[in-house]
């Protein structure tokens, strides 16, 4: 999460002008803004959509119907925790109880310090090494209380 | 000489520690001086054994697991590197049971090679099948397809060929071949071990798409869970432009094929072709109706073969050895191998390519030795979160798209859950009912307002509030979605939620259980979130 900085607006039109060509262009260009800021400024919307030739409408369109899209900052650490079925058969709710208890925050949410953003996810593709999470785009498995524990503390540690 | 250590650099063997491995080897190889080389290929697919390290020796490859971290010094200690024995020695990699009584076709060479080396590719019978399409007509190659039986591995089993066909006879002055790899089906994991463990035989399967149905241009949309996987896939698409096996002219053939990888945000819907198609195009993933199909108006309004990895994966052995070959192995309608993926609380996890006709039994005692905890399976989810959950007595039922439909279940992309004993079915029900109401795209009611009031009356009937009354209700409700939604997700999310109720009616006459104390309301708002 070393990349993230500050809004720029400069900063974001080039990275909106170097993929406008691109057939198909709004996704790639959301995705290019939130790993450069870390989410989707509202300040974007109308910069897209000039240089998309898009309504206002169309580009909040796109950011709100994608759950990867933020329209705020997320925590220094983003813990993404798999709540789909193979995952619950390994006990992925004894997991995410504990993360939620330990964090004082709900699924969905961030700490009040800022420090973790911790979201549910459906499926990481991991499913024979239940349960999982990815930490900060980093993928692991057979998660159990202990090693959410482990995790956490590794990575408060580390920032 | 120097010897190969393999240690594989899947998303899920980096998940339990291959990258740590890796590290503590190559540090060991140089500390000791010694004349070895590391190689990261892809994953076995065995995951209970991951991290497996492998060792080249005259004898074949030895496999060693689970291999952590502190065991790395013990193995140098004991001669690994000449496979000498070790409490981890698992003796040669393809005489492990789990691995030999397989088929592999489409998976052939995973685990095998390494993923981003395009000579062992080649080396491995990589670029063969390009090489015969490249000879033949594109009416030939459709055929070929077609002969085959292959039908679309994504979940809906329509056949591949067929589809090929309408796109060939569309007159369009461009095509397009997309591949769906928004693999969302908790339970699935084949797409993503193929694209991170031998990304070249997707490349080449879409190639000989293109070249099939005069597409110049063609799309990955890869979901936005698997970074690791889009890493390889970039890679990977930028040696194969490099060497001349993609772009302008395709391996020397004057034939033009662009592919490009895009990522998808995180929407489950967008597995579905429609869906993924408007994302492509930049827009809010939300379904299409039908007709027309994507085969005649598709990407960008253009005659376009949407196919799932897997499918384009298994083209190129079929144009290698003929569809005839691969039409030998299967059963009834399903021809060829399905790639089936043990998954959830099982002893042995992995990935199991076979040809159809193996009983869910087989596949789940036979090789996955059953439950991961020991206790007794109680249920089993097939096919995703939109299939059936069948109890044990359904278990002879063969891995056959037919036979599954028969028994109210669906096959899917081949993903196998399993649950023990302490599975309640009532609350997976509603689960299915959450997770609609999460990933609906919107357009159509029945899914959109459905799923929320779904989860509603299963909150009831679990509560026993007036339970009779609001059985019957889901029952209509059920109904409702599946006649009246526009696509599989809001008409097929009943499966999981009456398959739930038809085999495992106790669980939906529990007593209510307690209102929860003051101070756990934190717990009980978790299992309803959302």
């Amino acid at each position: 999460m070393s990349k993230e900085q500050r809004w720029d607006a400069d900063r974001a039109l080039s990275l909106i002008r170097e993929l406008a060509h691109l057939p198909g262009a709004l996704l790639p260009i959301l995705h290019a803004l939130q790993d450069e800021f870390g989410y989707v400024d509202k300040a974007a919307v109308p910069l897209i959509a000039d240089a998309l030739n898009l309504s206002h409408a169309e580009v909040h369109g796109v950011i709100s119907f994608y759950h990867d899209f933020r329209h705020t900052p997320a925590g220094k650490h983003v813990l993404k925790m798999c709540r789909a079925e193979a995952c619950q058969s390994m006990g992925c709710d004894k997991t995410i109880r504990h993360v939620e208890n330990r964090l004082g925050v709900r699924l969905g949410e961030t700490t009040g310090d800022g420090g973790f953003t911790v979201d549910a996810v459906y499926c990481l593709g991991n499913c024979a090494l239940s349960p999982a999470v990815m930490l900060d785009g980093k993928l692991y498995g057979r998660v159990s209380p202990e090693v959410a524990e482990f995790l956490i503390e590794s990575a408060q540690r580390h920032s | 000489m120097s010897v190969k250590v393999y240690v594989p650099c899947d998303a899920a063997t980096v998940s339990v520690g291959a990258d740590a491995v890796a590290k503590a080897i190559a540090e060991q190889i140089a500390t000791r001086r010694l004349g070895a080389s590391l190689v990261r290929n892809g994953s076995r697919g065995m995951f209970w054994l991951e991290p497996l390290v492998e060792v080249e020796t005259p004898q074949g490859r030895i496999a060693y697991g689970p291999v952590s971290v502190d065991a790395v010094a013990g193995l140098f200690d004991a001669g690994f590197l000449e496979g000498k024995p070790h409490a981890l020695r698992l003796g040669p990699t393809e005489e492990i049971p789990f691995l030999k009584r397989q088929e592999r076709l489409t998976f052939a060479r995973c685990g095998i090679t390494d993923p981003l080396s395009l000579s062992d590719y080649v080396s491995h019978g990589g670029y063969r099948g390009l090489e015969k399409a490249l000879k033949l007509t594109p009416q030939a190659i459709v055929e070929e397809v077609t002969n085959s039986g292959l039908r679309g591995r994504g979940g809906a089993g329509f056949p591949t060929g067929i589809k090929w066909r309408t796109v060939l006879n569309a007159p369009a002055e461009q095509k397009y071949i997309v591949c769906n790899a928004d693999e969302g089906d908790s339970g699935t994991y084949a797409d993503r071990m193929i694209i991170e463990g031998d990304p070249f035989v997707l490349i080449e399967g879409m190639t000989i798409a293109g070249i099939a149905v005069g597409a110049t241009s063609g799309y990955i949309y890869l979901r936005s869970e698997y970074p690791h996987a889009f890493r390889t896939l970039r890679r990977a698409i930028a040696i194969a432009y490099d060497k001349g096996y993609l772009g302008e002219n395709v391996a020397g053939s004057g034939k033009r094929f662009d592919l490009d990888v895009r990522l998808g945000a995180g929407a489950y819907i967008c597995g579905e072709e429609t869906s993924l198609l408007e994302s492509l195009e930049g827009k809010r993933g939300q379904i299409r109706f039908k007709p027309p199909l994507p085969a005649i108006e598709g990407l960008f309004g253009k005659p376009t073969v949407v196919n799932n990895v897997i499918s384009l994966a298994t083209v190129p052995i079929i144009l290698d050895k003929g569809g005839e070959y691969y039409k030998n192995f299967g059963m009834g309608r399903s021809r060829g191998t399905l790639t089936i993926q043990l998954a959830g609380n099982i002893k042995h996890g992995g990935l199991v390519e076979k040809a159809f006709g193996l009983t869910l039994r087989e596949a789940i005692y036979d090789f996955g030795g059953g439950t991961a905890s020991g206790r007794p399976l109680r249920a089993v989810q097939v096919g995703g979160p939109l299939g059936a959950y069948f109890p044990e007595s359904l278990l002879d039922t063969p891995l056959d798209y037919e036979a599954f439909i028969e028994r109210k279940g669906m096959l899917g992309h081949g993903g196998i859950v399993v649950f023990d004993d302490t599975v309640d079915l009532a609350r997976q029900a509603r689960f299915a009912m959450e997770f609609c109401a999460v990933e609906s795209c919107g357009k159509c009611t029945p899914c959109r307002v459905g799923s929320t009031r779904g989860v509603e009356v299963i909150n009831r009937i679990i509560a026993n509030e007036n339970r009779e009354q609001n059985l019957e209700l889901l029952g209509d409700l059920c109904e409702v979605l599946m006649d009246g939604s526009l696509c599989a997700l809001g008409g097929l999310i009943p499966f999981p939620v009456q398959s739930a109720i038809r085999h495992f009616p106790e669980d939906f006459q529990k007593p209510a259980p307690p209102p929860p104390a003051s101070g756990s309301s934190k717990v009980q708002e978790t299992q309803s979130w959302r």
